[in-house]
């Protein structure tokens, strides 16, 4: 076999100027979906399936007394019912993630003895029909002791306070700190500072399909196959065998169509072990399906996490440092991840700037709620979130324009890689000129001058911008848990077409289309000639998935490297039939060339035939055409942007308006931009969704009462404007195709800029900050607070016709 | 047939037509949507044995053998899908709108879609994809002949 090429840097397309890659190509997966013809989790029905059904504690903290399952287990219909005593030897819900001091409590599948959330499964009813297993989940009787609830974070650490973990003797799951520079000194020499506290609220990532578990067990070959909606399907086929106990030789998991996760399926939940024991136990197929309740009580939240952050400020606009304290909300227990997403919060909290001096101090807390893990940005939204408030608040005090302010701090390009204070690389930006395109794309001038008029006529208009980085394509295996590379086996079959076989584990990012895109290229092929496989751990080898904007920009290198093993074999063998040297033959269009040989050219299918019909092949050739590459990332990549959102508040009603959206966004080259744009604006409206209307509530009981679609503002098509896409391309040198990621951006930069812009709106009334999320009633009552504090002179700015006395001085909302 | 047999789940447990998805059961996320009488409805709040003699049509009766309906065209060509799982829904709630307004304004299809739950396209390529659709279903019908 050809040992590997060094991999050249792009473009080098064998279909030259018709490359695939750069191209708007119509996805290849969309067929059978736009048809409904493709098969998520619950589409499948197999012989003699089965259905089982959860029920789940109402409580959010009680002790389990009894549980009586004579009337479920009486009910036509019905199979068996289990609890805890007979799930014992299922594994604990597993927790990937090792610190120092890190507090991991006993998370078992069904709830043992006590319940610590509402939503927590207690017992199984498995039913020959799905209407008679929830029917007779209903049926099951507990005797609940309720035990004081602990929900707010600053309550759970104080000196009177029930614990969710006995054995702790404290809520206080983890510190974690990271403080670089002398932070002292910076806020002893600043000449302003600049404090806010600033909460993120709890969100539900809610992707469309709920997640489903089909398990099927064949005791004779002792095979057990597990269809779940993940996002990581070999990581979870490893967990299954721990937690119900098979060789994970014996152990598949296939992921089919997944209708979505944004990190709520980059999880190893309890239902993934009991649904494939229920399989063993009973010996049929046992299908479950959450339910749309069941999805918001008892699959990860996102966010929840209080801030106090203070900027050290010199009175000519520079940040001499940088101070945080974050209290993040575990829940009861750790999921895959849990801990770790506070831990890229503070890795990323310098921002896009130079910040001398750095000091975040996270607490993590454990409360009688849902985990919290990774939601679409997983931690960085977090840090953008606290570092971009900032800037505003800062350039507010400062007297600055919030854009010029920003300039003034971001490093120049020609300082990349850029090593920060919290330690990372950035690989390359070019932020000045990102914020420019956007501040001229949105005509941020006529903004301001329009916000000046508005002013003059007592009407609330405000800009707001955001610059950000996000840290992607997850990563070096040395920073993550499980490892940080991707595999890719690409094999050639004996007709020409070309198979994929990605561990990247994508489910509506596209790369069916965007990685044959690649390879089509790379071999002078066309996209159709390549199928991508994916999510089926007994036909591609062991991957690590999709998620943290990494599947292009590692799956997708994995990919472009099998890809260059394999031209340098049929350069090898071409070379040999062409009677040249191997580094003389080139790859045209379906072809492979040379300028030296006796023969000048070979069909893509004569080498193709060459190599698996074995009959001239040069000594030691290896006959066959497939190739596997473990790419391993020797940095993250960094996509940056800047966006400008402009908002009209309406001050009678607390509306929000969102008038103008603005987004220039770089991810490094860019395979189909038709593509990377849909991730923008989905990432826009989770962004924005944020800012303006989700938000999980527990009150103080432990009750999740935003935990329907009804009580949970989902944002929908009416609520948006048409956003302003554009882009600036800064290739990454951390892989060959120079691509970085793009799947959080628009959720990472959306959710401050709209904050930013409202409470620009509002300045005039002394409103600095107003917590998220911006619901008419909190604006509303911001604004009525205003109003009635003690009016003081205002600046220039401030309205001088109103219909209300309107002008405050600065105050905190 | 039980009497409270949903719509939804006849469709995809006895029918076998699994192109139309379950995201919420209460009537609030509209991934369920099909055509009663050529009407939009969520078949998750409809009994099966409400829709006893009437007309039915689902996702996968749109397409004339190859030849794709102008709407699953538009979502397609305007990358209007991503994980796909809404899109049955939002194709059949739009042939709902196209049928009685055949060329809706931006506002008029975002309003349209406002029983319908999109948690990948942020909707801009949605309303981009119906329009494409109204054009194509505008032309004179030869164009699209096998598309009715």
């Amino acid at each position: 076999m050809a040992t590997p090429a060094k991999a050249p840097v792009r473009p080098s397309q064998a279909n030259g100027k018709d490359a695939w890659v750069g191209k708007r190509l119509k996805r290849k997966e969309d067929p059978r979906l736009i048809r409904g013809i493709s098969h998520y989790t619950d589409d499948f029905k197999l012989a003699g399936m089965v259905y089982c059904a959860f029920a789940r504690s109402p409580h959010a903290h009680a002790d389990i007394k009894s549980i009586n399952t004579d009337s479920a287990k009486g009910t036509p219909g019905v199979i068996a019912v289990f609890t805890a005593q007979d799930t014992t030897s299922i594994g604990p819900v597993p927790c990937a993630i090792q610190m120092p001091g890190l507090k991991v409590p006993r998370h078992p599948v069904l709830a043992e003895g006590r319940v610590r959330y509402v939503g927590e499964p207690v017992a199984v009813v498995v039913a020959e029909d799905l209407y008679v297993a929830r029917d007779a989940a209903e049926k099951i009787e507990v005797d609940y002791e309720p035990l004081p609830v602990v929900t707010d974070m600053e309550k759970a650490l104080s000196n009177h306070t029930a614990y969710v973990h006995d054995e702790f003797k404290s809520n206080q799951a983890f510190t974690h700190t990271l403080k670089n520079g002398d932070v002292d000194a910076a806020f002893k020499k600043a000449d302003k500072i600049a404090k806010q506290r600033m909460i993120n609220q709890r969100l539900c990532p809610l992707a469309m399909e709920p997640r489903a578990v089909i398990a099927e067990y064949l005791p004779g070959e002792n095979r057990l196959t597990v269809w779940s909606s993940t996002q990581i399907p070999h990581l979870l086929k490893t967990q299954i065998s721990l937690l119900v106990g098979l060789p994970e030789t014996s152990v598949r998991v296939i992921a089919p169509e997944v209708g979505g996760g944004f990190g709520s399926k980059l999880n190893v939940y309890s239902e993934e072990g009991v649904v494939p024991w229920l399989s063993m136990k009973i010996g049929r197929p046992v299908k479950w399906n959450e339910n749309r309740r069941e999805n918001f009580m008892a699959t990860i939240h996102g966010r929840d996490t209080i801030n106090d952050v203070e900027l050290a400020l010199k009175k000519d606009g520079t940040i001499l440092g940088m101070r945080s304290r974050i209290l993040a909300d575990m829940g009861a227990y750790h999921q895959l991840l849990t801990p770790l997403i506070p831990q890229l919060t503070a890795l990323m909290h310098a921002g896009c700037y130079k910040i001398p001096a750095i000091e975040v101090d996270i607490i993590g807390v454990f409360t009688n709620k849902m985990s919290t893990d990774a939601y679409r940005g997983a931690g960085r939204p977090e840090a953008t979130y606290n570092v971009e408030r900032m800037m505003d608040i800062a350039a507010r005090e400062l007297g600055m324009d919030p854009a010029q302010f920003r300039l003034k701090n971001f490093p120049k390009s020609k300082e990349f890689p850029y090593t920060t204070i919290t330690g990372l690389t950035y690989d390359s930006a070019k932020y000045q000129e990102s914020l420019a395109k956007a501040l001229k794309l949105s005509g941020y001038d006529g903004l301001r001058k329009r916000q000046k008029s508005a002013r003059k006529n007592g009407k609330y208009y405000g800009v707001g911008v955001s610059t950000y980085v996000e840290i992607c394509a997850i990563g070096p295996s040395a920073a993550t848990p499980a490892g940080g590379w991707e595999s890719a086996t690409v094999r050639i079959e004996p007709t020409g077409k070309v198979t994929l076989l990605t561990g990247a584990s994508p489910h509506g990012q596209g790369e069916e289309t965007t990685f044959a895109q690649l390879i089509a290229d790379e071999l002078g092929l066309d996209p159709d000639d390549i199928n991508v496989v994916h999510g089926d751990t007994a036909v591609v080898p062991y991957g690590l998935g999709t998620y943290g904007s990494r599947a292009t920009a590692v799956g997708g290198t994995a990919a472009y490297m099998a890809t260059q093993k394999l031209k340098n074999k049929m350069a090898t063998l071409a070379a040999h039939l062409l009677e040249c040297k191997p580094k003389d033959v080139t790859f045209g269009r379906r072809c492979l060339s040379t300028k030296t040989g006796k023969k000048k050219s070979l069909s893509f299918g004569e080498v193709v035939t060459a190599a698996y019909t074995a009959h001239k092949i040069p000594p030691g050739f290896e006959p066959g055409l497939e190739a596997t590459h473990f790419f391993e990332p020797s940095n993250f990549t960094f996509p940056f942007g800047a966006h400008i959102a402009s908002v009209e508040v309406d001050s009678e009603t607390g509306e929000v308006k969102i008038d103008k959206y603005v987004a220039v966004d770089d991810c490094g080259n860019v395979i189909n931009p038709m593509l990377v744009a849909g991730q923008i604006h989905g990432g826009l409206a989770q962004g924005i969704g944020q800012a303006m209307w989700e938000e999980l509530i527990y009150n103080e009981d432990g009750q999740l009462v935003t935990g329907t679609l009804m009580d949970y503002t989902m944002p929908k098509a009416h609520f948006f404007p048409e956003f302003v896409l554009e882009h600036t391309v800064t290739p990454s040198p951390v892989n060959p195709m120079g691509v970085k990621g793009v799947g959080e951006a628009g959720t990472i930069a959306s959710t401050p800029c709209i904050v930013n812009a409202v409470c620009d709106a509002l300045s005039p009334l002394g409103i600095r900050h107003i917590d998220m999320p911006l619901k008419p009633e909190r604006v509303w009552r911001a604004i009525r607070h205003a109003d009635s504090a003690p009016a003081k002179a205002e600046s220039e700015e401030s309205p001088k016709k109103q219909t209300r006395k309107a002008p405050a001085g600065r105050r905190r909302a | 047939m039980e009497p409270r047999l949903l719509l939804v789940h006849f469709l995809r447990e006895k029918a076998g037509l699994t192109g139309t998805h379950i995201g919420c059961e209460t009537s609030l996320c509209g991934a369920c949507t099909v055509l009663m009488d050529d009407r939009a409805v969520k078949s998750c709040t409809v009994l099966a044995v409400q829709a006893d003699g009437r007309q039915v049509t689902t996702v996968e009766g749109l397409a004339s053998g190859e030849q794709l309906h102008p709407i699953q065209e538009g979502f397609w060509e305007e990358h209007g899908l991503q994980c796909g799982f809404c899109t049955p829904g939002m194709i059949m709630c739009s042939h709902d709108l196209l049928g009685h307004n055949s060329n809706p304004s931006d506002g008029e299809i975002r309003e349209a879609l406002n029983g319908n739950i999109c948690r990948c396209t942020g909707y801009q390529n949605i309303v981009t994809a119906v329009k494409n659709a109204a054009r194509k279903m505008s032309k004179p019908i030869a164009a699209h002949a096998g598309a009715r």
